[in-house]
């Protein structure tokens, strides 16, 4: 259809259509549900890090007044994971307990008040096992298994790749950069505790309203632990008070809760204490790296090897798919014409590890982006032309094949650059004051589901009524990022109507059709291209019931701002819910769908499937650091971000996206750190958290949070919906390392780990007092029994993108 | 412990509370804090918790007009006192200027801080109308928001100070 028209809603700032809501208290969190007869649930955790239940009494705690009932792990003898190849956890562990917060005991009680009373009551005899803390301790004591599903030892994970022989392009180069960093481990910290309802149904069905990023994945694993036929459970996902990724994991305690109900006969529900959250954690994964980089003298990558090894914590989670992401991603930025990596993840007896916004990138970015800092010191060029001189091409493939669609990154670097005052302030500001770049890029939405199978990863089904109201039904779950705003506003601007006369219903695995989830920056790329097809189709029922009406050809008519017209003659017009009338005369019911199923991964090797997307998104950040030498303080005055979204579907909140990704990464740069502590012998010795509650996990407050200079780079990406890429991840990538590289411009100290602490900073002056390398970060890297690596010919070298036997040199080097 | 002594329903601590205007007698267990008589006894969900240690800011409301943890408040102390909680912030159909500014602006995303922030930023302007931006980052200090990195939640309430403001001139 002839229907191009400037857009009247996608590109506007608008109020997001949950907005009034939102800042009515209207809006019903998971814990703010209350249903008739509903009961409360408590859980008891285990005191030991590491150790076997021999055994539970629940007498006391069943008899007690007010308790409905107690359950143990053997009420679940059916274990799961969001990730087939990593199902080692149990709602409540049976006879394992792996970490100080282990779920081992549930008792339902009238009120929480009760049921916390009762938890005090049931007795638990552990006998303890040798605890792991470190992944050093485990690498080391192979004999105290954590889990006994995995190969060998503590490894959960060995992956190993390699594109092009790296070894020789080392060896070629002018120069070989190694370095070790250190990436700590953090929480996501969503301001809403997880919390759960669950209700059973006179017939046996079930269901669960939660705060759940993936409410689809959820209810697969709760058919299974369940052992329920999946059509006979619904899950709805309550709007998330935050996820950042802390809301994908199917948790123990919605498994649980779901049990009770269907036992009881009564609601149940449960809100996780903030301690809790800590314990449930499956945040950021700490990760030690090692990185040897190539680069000619020019400054160009030749080929870098980068290894990591990840503190998995007790579970599996999204395990498989993190360690991965540990190395994945790094060639999106750079021309980088050989790259290996080998990625290992851990067991220890610390809560489980899994996606935090950025899943698995930020850490090796950071590694990448501090010691880019260093080559372009060693090389005396500007760290940003040394950027600008090799970032990655448009409509390219790299040595790893991921093929790399629109790409804004030098205009990022550019604009960054010139906001900053860069070349008036890099090397020239005072001593203490400084500016560091970082670029990096990230996945609008992972190319393969999370199990395997060929579906469309997002559904849209559409209504249209007589009122002249659109109804628009999808997995897609709200976490505050706006993806309810998304699918109002697609369809709004598809059909020429305003985001009032659209209905979301969205999350609710009984009536809407499967969106994966929120998780990988993928709903507004895959909800929104399946809501533009199914928008379009009911446009073109629109358009066809209109032209017969008007006597105009079907591709002459034009639906905008609540009229539904023939193009170049006004008088032939209608309403919107006129057009509606006609069209249901014509058809019946009007009724359309959508779907999307992101493109086939250009490689053909085993695993290539992760890290593929249909677009990625880039972001170039600058920022300004004043450190006093006197007591290592940092203080942050400005930031700079650039961000190539493609297009910015609502500038308020692609805006407000940027900001925040900038805060969580200046957070995680300077202080947020999920870290333990083993008590003294006396008491027990065990392995704990450090500090489970909001007041001594240090995050930043309003005064801490400096001005952020929001640059958004728009080139429609045309695998996106109305171009658009994806905002919620990819900003905060850069800022932690622009942050190290901050502290180095201003006083000349590297920091190689993260957080960068006051502490951190006086201990590197006083080594550069004396004369030592000014520099805090890991000194060793252990040896890790990684695998082979399966190697794949880079696409400039001939390759096809299968796996390949390694070039005979490069064997006879690993045989010597 | 004595389980025999146990009562099962506790709601015996009576008080009266002016709530948003409304007179108010309410019933509860005695141990309760206010943020839990709001919400699981006058069914004012509104407000919400993140901590109930006083870490977060996220249950703020005003009792007698001074913003207030409600996690740290044990409600038998409140008798008597006016509460205010985000459900009474717009009159009517008609949002507060802040809750429109809010709204509009991108200070509130997932919007689980913002009924404390709202109440926070509200006491605020009652005393300041013209706060500087200083001003709104030290009284918003204690509200932690996890999505907005602040920025756009304090241009909210800039926006709405100066709404405020441009409606008293015209008045």
């Amino acid at each position: 259809m002839s229907t191009a028209k400037k857009l009247e809603v996608i590109g506007h700032a608008r109020r997001r259509v949950d907005g009034r809501e939102k800042v009515t208290g209207q809006l019903l969190y998971a814990d703010d549900m209350k249903l008739p007869r509903m009961l409360h649930m408590k859980l008891l955790r285990s005191s030991h890090p590491h150790a076997l239940i021999e055994s539970i009494d629940t007498a006391r705690a069943s008899a007690y007044p007010g308790v409905h009932l107690v359950l143990t792990g053997k009420d679940f003898p059916v274990p799961f994971g969001i990730m087939p190849v990593a199902q080692d956890e149990y709602p409540l562990a049976p006879e394992h307990v792996r970490y100080v917060g282990d779920p081992v005991a549930a008792v339902v009680a009238n009120d929480e008040q009760t049921a916390s009373e009762a938890l005090d009551l049931i007795e638990v005899k552990y006998k303890s096992l040798p605890t792991i803390a470190t992944p050093e301790e485990a690498l080391a004591q192979p004999e105290a298994r954590i889990h006994d599903y995995t190969d060998s030892g503590n490894i959960h994970r060995n992956q190993a790749f390699e594109f092009g022989d790296v070894e020789e392009a080392l060896e070629k180069s002018d120069h070989v950069f190694e370095d070790l960093f250190f990436y700590e481990g953090d929480n996501h910290m969503a301001m809403e505790q997880h919390a759960s309802l669950a209700r059973a149904e006179g017939d046996g069905k079930l269901t669960l309203w939660s705060s759940t990023q993936d409410p689809h994945y959820l209810h697969r694993q709760l058919a299974r632990v369940l052992q329920l036929p999946a059509a006979q459970i619904r899950v709805i996902a309550c709007d998330n008070g935050g996820g950042f990724g802390g809301k994908c994991d199917p948790a123990g305690h919605e498994m649980v809760v779901s049990k009770a109900a269907l036992v009881l006969g009564r609601p149940v529900k449960i809100c996780l204490t903030r301690e809790e959250v800590f314990y449930l954690h499956r945040g950021r994964h700490p990760v030690l790296m090692k990185l040897r980089t190539g680069v000619t003298k020019e400054g160009k990558l030749t080929g870098m090897h980068l290894q990591t090894l990840l503190d998995g914590g007790a579970y599996g989670s999204h395990g498989p798919a993190s360690t991965f992401y540990t190395g994945v991603l790094t060639p999106l930025t750079y021309e980088l014409p050989r790259f290996k990596f080998d990625a290992c993840r851990v067991f220890t007896n610390k809560p489980a590890c899994g996606p935090k916004r950025g899943h698995g990138t930020p850490q090796p970015r950071f590694g990448q982006e501090v010691q880019l800092d260093k080559i372009a010191e060693k090389l005396k060029l500007d760290p940003a032309e040394l950027r600008l001189n090799m970032v990655t091409k448009s409509n390219s493939l790299t040595a790893s094949w991921l093929k790399i669609g629109s790409n804004g990154l030098a205009e990022c670097i550019r604009q960054v650059v010139a906001g900053s005052g860069w070349k008036q302030k890099h090397g020239k500001l005072p001593q203490g004051r400084g500016v560091g770049i970082a670029c990096s890029s990230y996945m609008t939405g992972a190319g393969v589901s999370i199990y395997w199978n060929k579906m469309p990863h997002s559904g849209v089904q559409l209504t249209l009524d007589r009122s002249g109201r659109a109804t628009v039904f999808c997995g897609a779950t709200e976490v505050g990022q706006g993806s309810d705003d998304v699918l109002a506003a697609v369809v709004a601007e598809t059909l020429g109507i305003s985001t009032k006369e659209v209905c979301c219903v969205t999350g609710d695995t009984g009536i809407t059709p499967v969106d994966l989830g929120s998780y990988s920056s993928r709903v507004t790329i895959m909800m929104g291209n399946a809501a533009l097809q199914a928008a379009g189709r009911a446009r073109d029922m629109l358009a066809a019931a209109a032209a017969e009406q008007l006597e105009v050809l079907p591709e002459d008519i034009v639906l905008s701002r609540g009229r539904v017209f023939a193009a170049g003659d006004a008088a032939k017009s209608m309403s919107f819910a006129e057009a509606v009338v006609y069209a249901e005369t014509k058809f019946g019911t009007l009724g359309t769908v959508g779907s999307y199923t992101p493109p086939k991964p250009p490689g053909k090797f085993k695993a290539a499937g992760v890290g593929p997307s249909p677009a990625y998104s880039f972001s170039a950040c600058v920022v300004e650091v004043e450190v006093d030498e006197h007591t290592g303080w940092i203080t942050v005055p400005k930031i700079w971000m650039a961000h190539d979204i493609g297009r910015a579907l609502n500038p308020v909140l692609t805006r407000g996206q940027v900001i925040g990704g900038v805060y969580m990464g200046l957070g995680e740069a300077l202080m947020e750190e999920q870290v333990f502590r083993r008590l003294p012998p006396k008491l027990s010795n065990a392995l704990v958290h450090k500090i489970p509650s909001l007041l001594e996990y240090k995050s930043i407050t309003s005064l801490d949070m400096p001005e952020v200079e929001v640059y958004l780079i728009e080139d429609p990406d045309p695998n996106c919906p109305f171009g658009a890429k994806e905002v919620g991840q990819g900003p905060l990538l850069p800022v932690m390392p622009a942050v190290a590289n901050a502290v180095f411009d201003a006083v000349g100290v590297r920091i190689d780990e993260v957080p960068i602490t006051p502490e951190k900073i006086l201990r590197a002056l006083h080594l550069k007092r004396e004369g030592k390398n000014p520099r805090v970060g890991p000194d060793h890297f252990p040896d890790v029994p990684y695998v082979e690596p399966t190697f794949v010919v880079p696409p400039a070298e001939g390759g096809d993108g299968t796996e390949s036997k390694a070039p005979n040199k490069h064997l006879e080097r690993v045989a010597s | 412990m004595n389980t025999v002594l146990k009562k099962v329903d506790q709601r015996n601590a009576h008080i009266t509370l002016r709530v948003n205007g409304e007179e108010l007698e309410v019933s509860f267990a005695p141990y309760k804090t206010l943020l839990e008589v709001l919400r699981e006894d006058l069914d004012l969900t509104g407000t919400k918790h993140g901590c109930e240690l006083g870490e977060c800011g996220a249950c703020a409301v005003l009792v007698d007009g001074e913003p207030l943890l409600s996690c740290l408040k044990l409600a038998i102390e409140c008798d008597g006192c006016a509460i205010e909680t985000i459900e009474g912030l717009a009159q009517g159909p008609e949002l507060h200027p802040l809750q429109a500014a809010f709204s509009d602006h991108g200070g509130s995303q997932c919007g689980y801080c913002t009924p404390g922030v709202l109440m926070t930023a509200k006491s605020l302007l009652d005393r300041e109308p013209n706060p500087s931006r200083e001003r709104i980052k030290e009284a918003l200090s204690g509200n932690l928001c996890r999505c907005t990195g602040y920025q756009q939640i304090v241009e909210s309430v800039e926006e709405a100070a100066r709404v405020i403001n441009e409606r008293g001139a015209k008045a």
